[in-house]
């Protein structure tokens, strides 16, 4: 197992290694960050407002004087973890759904692909905004908004996939053995869809982290005293004509993991050669 | 003679490893020489490498070739681009693919006499026409204009050809020109090319994997084998006395033998029997009046050109494709129509091998798991008792037991087609319908599936519905044979029925069109004559299929009226105005 | 000289076309549902909101009847269709005013900054997907796909903020507010304009270089590129002549969904430089619960994108003659 990982990162190319270091920097930050913070994230601690890097405020400080970096480490878990869940909760419903509708009957995959194509027509930040304005930006319903946005997109690959996996000869040899669709579902079509579909859950993540971001960024996301990176970004708005590290770094910190899994995607091995349906 | 191609210590490679080495040989002017081998063995590397082109990841890595007086290999690529599609020039193995999808044909003919300024457009047109005319291309006037989704295989063939010799060039490298075309198509195209290079003087270098076509075309003959020449000299010595081991597999391998089977024990009831089937696609009637059966133990050859519905009859009987009409009885049992009514044990009985056995093994899974899987499926056996029983299997396939962990995507084509077949030698079938299975692999490994069949019926007693297009293979394995002509059931008979003069039209064509493996057997096929002239064919009847191609038709009767069928003197049963069919006394 | 493949070009095509165009609008019709749903899932109603939690019962239902908010949701849906048909989507409480003249005054500022943008990065685009797939795997490839992958996973507001540090702050070259003043010259409006335009098209420009890129290193592996440089044709002629009239469909495929991007995903672009466009509107009318406005402002963005979608098929049946004749 692990000589097999070993291999696997040996085979990545130069920004490849640059991305897998960046995810997995992220990863460990949204889990042990907080308790790397130096300071309470909701402590008056500076003494000056939008101060630039110093040794004791190692990214300066925040519109009301909080130290960014301890606000940094402690937002970092909101944009990764509510992300992680949302991404992992659309590519799984739509892989599932798209299962489901490639060994289901002619009538229900129509009805569930028409549908999936309607919700693919609305913009996706159009469609988020309109949920979020009725359901609201709760984190749980954020959760929900963000993978209900996303799945759409996830079914639409998961299931062209299916169906071309559907059509391969292997799957006609398991039907004519007499095999059910549950086991040509899961044992013969979904090993199968696993490797592009992780290419997909790294993108979907993304698009997640960005829209969640974006959001919270509009003032339409997490909600105070919650803070994702995005919050951060637009409560220092006010700092942007003093070039305030308050307001560059929460906004670089979220191009470096998004930059760094979109590196590591790229990266993967067999990537597109494998959809292609080549060896 | 004098020499106009010569090629010396050429070697080529890919990364670290080398596919071409060491080859050595030389062409006189106006000479044809065949580069033939398996797959792999490095064909279309040389015959690229002649033009100084090397595949993305390939690179020429040394020797030197010299076309007159250019050596081509010190040329830059200005001079490469000069010399290609003027002085040398490509045809390539898949027309269709060869094509720019989106461009007139015309246009695409023509691009080399522009491109390199040998004439002015409207000479050019000029000149193509007057190739497609001499290529026996139907409409050469406006063929130009079509796209290439609007013409056959065949066709495009032509074409290629018509669009390599535009500018005269004094090399022509055909590359399997002929390999995905239809028997009775080939012998057409491949004439058609012959007379053409001859008309134009030109050298040419022939890549085949198939030997018999060879014959017909090529004065020498360089035998390849994973990138190295094993053999190199006249045609008629190669192929009449082959020096080296591998030429002489290769022969053997190009006319299999028919194993020595008994006679199968001819019981009351037929394993399978077919009657009166039909079959479509949603509305699209592909199979026609289906009428078979096949006796335990026995082997029924279903023979017929792509798209004739040989597989769509693979289909129907494993209940994928429930037919419109008729009935299909198993074991004296009516076996029900689609998938969803069928019970495991009417699964089990019958199982199917398809034709591409890289797609027909789940390349997630291992080995042991593809031949596990109808053990503990049908026979309920898990655990040490299935493993077992795998090693059995592989045993019987000829396999090391050890390959049972390995993933199936490391195998060779033939390692995986027999693992394809233990899968379904593993449900104890008592009929095994096997789809093309010898078609995607080389002649030697085909071969060799081929007796594994042999041996396989004998010892366990199983019946075989074969599939293939290839003559040579069906009558190898089956006892009857069935042929197939646009969905219809154009004649059915005893194996030996077919050695007889008096056949169907269209088994006529096929069997004629085969070449055989010696030089001159295309010159002695005279062409067959035009079809005769008929009338309008009547709208709305149930007409002759083969009747557009057919030399033998009847005017009055073949446009007008339903062919019945008659018992030919040899025994078979022919769809046919005709009650000898294509025999002579019936001319 | 016009062989039997010409006939009817139009002909053949126009049914795919039509077809397009029916299916599109289905589409439309199943989006106006979706969104017409979501929106009467939220709780309570307009004039509820309009009128506040003091209102006495009797002064709400007066006003529900007169907005029609009384009526089975199947006829409210069809009437506010109707309405979006016939150019009165409703009324807006939040802005007391018609709908209608609410998007009048925004929807020319989002299609100004759209087409600048795409004027901008629609040829910017195509050089570097170009560029790129002829240069495949070289270091000239390596380097653009490092940085067109790094450019599409930039956050807007990065990209935003780090314009107005560079062009506004330092070098006090660009106005870091969009404001266009009635009378402006077209000069002093693309001044305005510089930073929206620059940083939605980093964006955009990225998205389309890499679906570019793909598309023509798809044809590029096709054996009839192959064939074309054996009969002597120079490689870059080949990409030109052979391969972009083959790659041409999914290209406009992606510059279609890159476009739409334009106008609806400008959301962030248009609130951090305070330009009066559609997005910026609809992102108001979601922080008031202005739901009139919200749903006519979402079906304009769906409008925009089916729209674009079926004017890249049309471009796909054109250039295709399997498409357009058989
Ligand atoms: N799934 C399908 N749907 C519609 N037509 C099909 C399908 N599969 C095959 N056909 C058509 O049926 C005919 C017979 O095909 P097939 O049985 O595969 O022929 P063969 O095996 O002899 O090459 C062909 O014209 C082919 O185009
Ligand atoms: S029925 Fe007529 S057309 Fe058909 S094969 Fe016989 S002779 Fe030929
Ligand atoms: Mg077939």
């Amino acid at each position: 197992m692990t000589n097999a990982i070993r291999s696997w990162v040996k085979a990545l190319s130069g920004s490849g290694l640059i991305g897998l270091a960046l995810v997995v920097f992220w990863l460990l930050i949204a889990i042990i960050g907080p308790f790397l913070a130096p300071y309470d994230p909701g402590a008056f601690v500076a003494h000056d407002v939008f101060a630039s890097f110093t040794g004791a405020h190692l990214l300066g400080s925040d519109y009301l004087g909080r130290d960014v970096l301890s606000r940094l480490l402690s937002g970092a878990r909101y944009s990764v973890g509510l992300a992680l869940a949302a991404a992992l909760l659309a590519s799984t419903a739509g892989i599932a759904l798209a299962l489901l509708t490639a060994v289901s009957p002619r009538w229900l995959d129509e009805g569930v692909s028409r549908f999936m194509d309607t919700l693919i027509s609305i913009p996706s930040k159009i469609f988020s905004l309109v949920l979020v304005a009725v359901v609201g930006s709760s984190l749980p319903l954020l959760l929900l908004v963000a993978s209900i946005t996303y799945m759409p997109g996830s079914f639409r690959i998961a299931r062209s996939l299916a169906v071309n996996l559907a059509q391969m000869d292997y799957v006609q040899v398991a039907r004519c053995r007499g095999e059910g669709a549950a086991y040509i579902a899961i044992r013969e079509i979904l090993p199968n869809m696993i490797h592009p579909m992780l290419a997909d859950f790294g993108l979907r993540f993304v698009f997640i982290v960005l829209l969640l971001s974006g959001l919270s960024f509009l003032g339409l996301g997490v909600q105070p005293p919650d803070a994702d990176l995005g919050s951060l970004v637009r409560e220092n708005i006010s700092g942007l004509g003093e070039a305030a590290p308050a307001i560059l770094m929460p906004a670089i910190a979220i191009a470096t993991l998004t930059v760094g899994v979109n590196l590591l995607i790229d990266a993967l091995p067999g990537r597109g050669r494998r959809m292609a349906g080549k060896e | 003679m004098q020499t106009h191609v010569e090629v010396r210590d050429l070697c080529v490679t890919a990364g670290a490893h080398t596919i071409v080495a060491d080859v050595d040989f030389s062409i006189p002017r106006g000479g044809v020489l065949a580069l033939i081998g398996e797959s792999g063995s490095g064909k279309t590397t040389i015959a690229m490498a002649l033009m100084g082109y090397a595949r993305l990841g390939c690179r020429i890595a040394g020797g030197s070739v010299r076309v007159g007086d250019t050596d081509v290999l010190a040329l830059d690529e200005d001079g490469l681009a000069a010399l290609r599609g003027d002085r040398v020039s490509y045809i390539a193995q898949s027309a269709a693919a060869s094509f720019n999808p989106s461009r007139r044909i015309m246009d695409q003919v023509v691009e080399p006499a522009l491109i390199h300024g040998r004439m002015d457009r409207a000479a050019a047109e000029k000149k193509a026409v007057a190739l497609f005319r001499s290529l026996a291309l139907p409409y050469p006037d406006t063929i130009g204009e079509r796209y290439p989704h609007q013409l056959s295989g065949g066709q495009l063939q032509r074409l290629m050809a018509a669009m390599a010799l535009i500018t005269g060039p004094e090399l022509v490298i055909l590359d399997e020109p002929t390999t995905a075309l239809d028997v009775t198509t080939q012998i057409e195209v491949l004439r058609a090319f012959k007379q053409a290079v001859r008309e134009q003087g030109a050298t040419a270098v022939y890549v085949s994997h198939d030997l018999a076509v060879v014959a017909q075309m090529a004065d020498a003959i360089v035998v390849l084998n994973k990138g190295r020449i094993r053999e190199n000299g006249r045609a008629v010595q190669v192929l009449q006395q082959p020096e080296d081991e591998y030429t002489r597999t290769l022969m053997a391998a190009a006319r299999p033998e028919r194993a020595a089977v008994d006679a199968p024990k001819v019981t009351a009831a037929p394993l399978l029997e077919i009657k009166g089937m039909c079959a479509s696609y949603g509305t699209t009637p592909i199979l026609r009046d289906i009428n078979l059966t096949i006796a335990r133990g026995a082997t029924l050859g279903v023979i017929g050109e792509s798209g004739s519905g040989k597989s769509t009859l693979a289909r129907v009987i494993a209940g994928m494709l429930p037919p419109s009409t008729g009935a299909i009885s198993f074991d004296g049992a009516r076996l029900p129509p689609s998938l969803s009514m069928r019970d495991k044990e009417q699964f089990r009985r019958i199982q199917l091998v398809f034709q591409n056995a890289d797609t027909a093994l789940n390349p997630a899974h291992c080995v042991g798991e593809i031949i596990g899987r109808p053990l503990a499926f049908y026979h309920g056996l898990k655990g040490p008792a299935a493993a077992k029983r795998v090693a059995e299997l592989l045993d019987l396939i000829k396999l090391p037991a050890s390959l049972a962990d390995r993933p199936c995507g490391g195998l060779s084509g033939g390692q995986k087609q027999r693992i394809n077949l233990a899968r379904a030698l593993a449900a104890k079938p008592d009929l095994i319908m096997c789809d093309e299975v010898t078609s995607a692999l080389d002649t030697v490994v085909g071969a060799a599936i081929l007796d594994l069949l042999a041996e396989l019926k004998r010892e366990l007693g199983l019946a075989y519905l074969f599939i293939s297009h290839d003559i040579g293979t069906v009558r190898a394995i089956a006892d009857d044979i069935m042929v197939l002509y646009a969905g219809t059931q154009v004649e059915t008979g005893r194996r030996q029925g077919y050695d007889g003069v008096a056949r169907h039209p269209y088994t006529d064509l096929l069997i004629g069109s085969v070449p055989e493996l010696r030089s001159g057997w295309l010159e002695e096929q005279g062409t067959r004559p035009a079809p005769p002239v008929i009338g309008q064919p009547k709208d709305g009847a149930d007409l002759c299929r083969f009747l557009p191609r057919c030399s033998w038709r009847i005017c009055g009767t073949c446009e007008e009226f339903t062919p019945p069928r008659h018992v030919t003197p040899g025994g078979n049963i022919i769809l046919c105005h005709r009650p000898e069919g294509a025999s002579e006394g019936a001319s | 000289m016009a062989g039997p493949a010409t006939r009817g070009l139009l002909a053949t095509a126009l049914p795919l076309i039509g077809k397009r165009i029916a299916s599109g609008m289905l589409t439309l019709l199943l989006v106006s549902l979706v969104v017409f749903f979501i929106a009467q899932l939220l709780p309570g109603d307009a004039a509820q909101e309009m009128l506040g939690q003091a209102a006495t019962a009797d002064a709400v239902a007066a006003l529900r009847e007169k907005f029609g908010l009384d009526r089975p949701a199947p006829e409210r849906y069809v009437r506010w269709l109707v309405g979006m048909v016939t150019g009165d989507p409703g009324y807006s409480l939040v802005a007391n005013m018609a709908v209608s003249d609410v998007i009048a005054a925004r929807l020319p500022n989002s299609l100004l900054l759209a087409a600048l943008s795409a004027l901008v990065s629609v040829p910017v685009a195509l050089t570097i997907g170009i560029l790129s797939a002829m240069h495949r795997d070289a270091r000239l490839d390596r380097g653009l796909n490092v940085a067109t992958l790094s450019m599409v996973a930039l956050p807007e507001f990065l990209v935003a903020t780090l314009a107005v540090l560079v062009f506004s702050v330092q070098l006090r070259w660009l106005p870091s507010i969009a404001l266009i003043p009635p009378d402006a010259s077209p000069w002093l409006i693309l001044r305005s304009l510089a930073m929206p335009i620059l940083t939605l098209s980093v964006i955009v420009i990225a998205q389309m270089a890499r679906m570019t890129r793909a598309a023509i290193i798809q044809q590029l592996s096709q054996p009839y590129v192959e064939m074309a440089l054996l009969k002597g044709i120079k490689p870059a002629r080949v990409v030109l002549t052979h391969v972009l009239p083959n790659a041409i469909g999914p290209i406009v495929n992606a510059m279609a969904l890159s476009l739409s991007y334009l106008l609806g995903g400008a959301i962030i672009v248009e609130t951090i430089f305070n330009y009066p466009g559609l997005a910026s509107l609809m992102v108001n009318a979601v922080t008031s619960r202005d739901m009139p406005l919200l749903q006519a402002c979402a079906m304009i963005f769906c409008t925009a994108y089916l729209l674009l979608v079926l004017i890249a098929d049309t471009v796909a049946i054109l250039a295709n003659p399997r498409l357009r004749n058989r």
